[in-house]
């Protein structure tokens, strides 16, 4: 038993009273399996030709194609908000308004606006240069590039003043500070935040789905649509583990790193986005 | 301003239904999120496991993938609830599942990390006094934790607005559907329509962060 302030180290009653709780919690979560089993058994969703589609290479081949084209997606539009995030962050901690106002317009705009709706009007306005996948990305870009540009700047502000101080006072310039000085003091303690922003970015790839970009959410549809199969439950729920699985290891790195750097002493930013569930 | 008139009916339907979706997924994955908090911070080994599996398995899915297994997945498993007595569909109900038991999993961190800002001081002094768990939680500690949870909280909400779209391609018509109706009737260029359509969720936004930093400001003073 962890020592949690909450409550008291319990005693053998106490002991006795969570044991009951425990068989009762472990009973009623697995009635509410059950529950769930039973109507789809009785529905004919765990016979074995729900879940035929595992065992036809073809198909299973399409699903990991599908998924090289979500991580294709994820990794370009990360790398691409990185991009945007840096500039439109040096936008925002720019000295002059006319930078500073269009900055802040810009990034709190697409913070505010649907990843989706970016997507339908990319691909309905641009649809012959873009297509899918580029409207997938550079809505993904834009979304991402605004949340990773207020995670740059609470991380140059994070930079102690001193090192600023000392770097106008050795007579470097503005752009110089910037860029030699605050912004690699500052990469350290965004790194956990940028990892965790790919989580997002992976689980918003999935929007593609939507408009049809070629990823594995979209290559499921065509399975549990398809008459042979129509099995919207087992395709969701491989899709489900395929998605924890990836996930789960990029957060357990991001969450890792975050420890490592905490322990050196170092503060880390945070994204409110990975946080937040966007 | 022809242009608005046109557009106002389609963006008064949408936003009227992302405003019921949101409005519901709001109340229930708060109260489901509580639970869940609750549940990862208690005693009883079974009850932390469930919490903290309930939460990492639904913070790392895609909000799609919970679409395709509960609206999609549902119906032809019989399971096809609606509130009729609020106008809801079947869709529309699902939807709002869906959202739930998304939503909850953020809810439930932003809780979390809203009791670990609380001082054990607190919690100690009610365990000195000889009270319970339920009553340490309830009584002492979540009422101080809601303040620090204001800001996580609201950005929770923010991003359940912008969630509420993806209801949008599993056949509810919120806002964001409104985009390809009114674009499929030529209403005026996609661009204005998506400025259009923008500007309802930025309003929205602006909103919830409004009353954030209202609360924030009372509890400040409350001090």
């Amino acid at each position: 038993m962890s020592t949690s302030v909450l409550f008291d180290v319990p005693g053998p009653r106490a002991r006795a009273r969570h044991a009951v709780y425990a068989i009762v919690v472990v009973l009623g979560i697995l009635a509410l399996l059950g529950y769930f089993g039973w109507r789809l058994w009785d529905a004919d969703q765990i016979t074995p030709e729900k879940w035929a589609f595992l065992n036809q290479p073809s198909i299973v081949k399409d699903l990991l194609r599908g998924l090289l084209g979500t991580v294709s997606m994820a990794v370009t539009a990360i790398v691409l908000a990185i991009v945007f995030g840096a500039v439109f962050a040096s936008g925002r901690l720019s000295d002059h308004l006319i930078l500073r106002l269009p900055s802040i317009a810009v990034i709190e705009f697409f913070r505010a606006v649907p990843v989706l709706l970016m997507m339908f009007t990319l691909l309905f306005s641009f649809q012959s240069i873009l297509g899918t996948y580029w409207s997938v990305v550079v809505a993904l870009v834009l979304y991402n590039g605004s949340v990773l540009a207020e995670v740059f700047r609470a991380g140059i502000l994070a930079v102690p003043k001193g090192q600023s101080e000392a770097a106008y006072a050795v007579g470097l310039r503005k752009g110089q500070v910037l860029r030699l000085i605050q912004a690699p003091q500052a990469v350290s303690t965004m790194l956990p935040a940028i990892i965790s922003q790919c989580v997002v970015a992976l689980k918003d790839t999935a929007l593609g789905y939507v408009i049809g970009a070629f990823e594995i959410a979209r290559r499921g549809k065509l399975i549990f649509t398809s008459l042979e199969h129509n099995n919207p439950i087992a395709v969701g729920l491989t899709l489900l583990v395929v998605f924890v699985i990836l996930n789960y290891s990029i957060s357990l790195l991001a969450r890792r790193l975050e420890a490592q750097m905490r322990r050196r002493g170092k503060k880390v930013v945070h994204t409110e986005a990975e946080a937040a569930g966007a | 301003m022809s242009t608005l008139a046109e557009m106002w009916p389609f963006l008064r339907a949408g936003f009227t239904n992302t405003l019921v979706l949101l409005a519901l997924s709001l109340v229930l994955s708060t109260i489901l999120g509580t639970v869940l908090a609750s549940m990862r911070v208690s005693p009883v080994l079974p009850l932390r496991a469930f919490g903290t599996s309930y939460v990492n398995i639904f913070r790392n899915t895609p909000l799609v993938v919970m679409f395709i297994l509960i609206v999609e997945g549902f119906p032809p498993v019989d399971i096809r609830p609606n509130i009729e007595a609020i106008g809801l569909n079947t869709f529309e109900t699902l939807a709002v599942f869906a959202l739930t038991i998304y939503t909850a999993a953020f809810v439930c961190e932003a809780l979390r990390s809203g009791v670990n800002t609380v001082d054990p001081g607190q919690a100690e002094a009610a365990r000195a006094v000889g009270m319970t768990f339920t009553q340490t939680l309830s009584v002492i500690v979540l009422p101080q934790a809601f303040r620090a949870v204001i800001p996580p909280l609201a950005s929770v909400y923010i991003a359940l607005t912008k969630n509420t779209s993806v209801a949008a391609a599993f056949g509810v018509v919120e806002a964001t559907a409104q985009l390809s109706r009114m674009n499929e009737q030529t209403v005026a260029g996609t661009g204005v329509l998506f400025f259009g359509i923008a500007a309802g969720y930025v309003v929205i936004v602006w909103v919830i962060s409004g009353i954030a930093a209202f609360l924030e400001r009372q509890v400040a003073t409350a001090r």
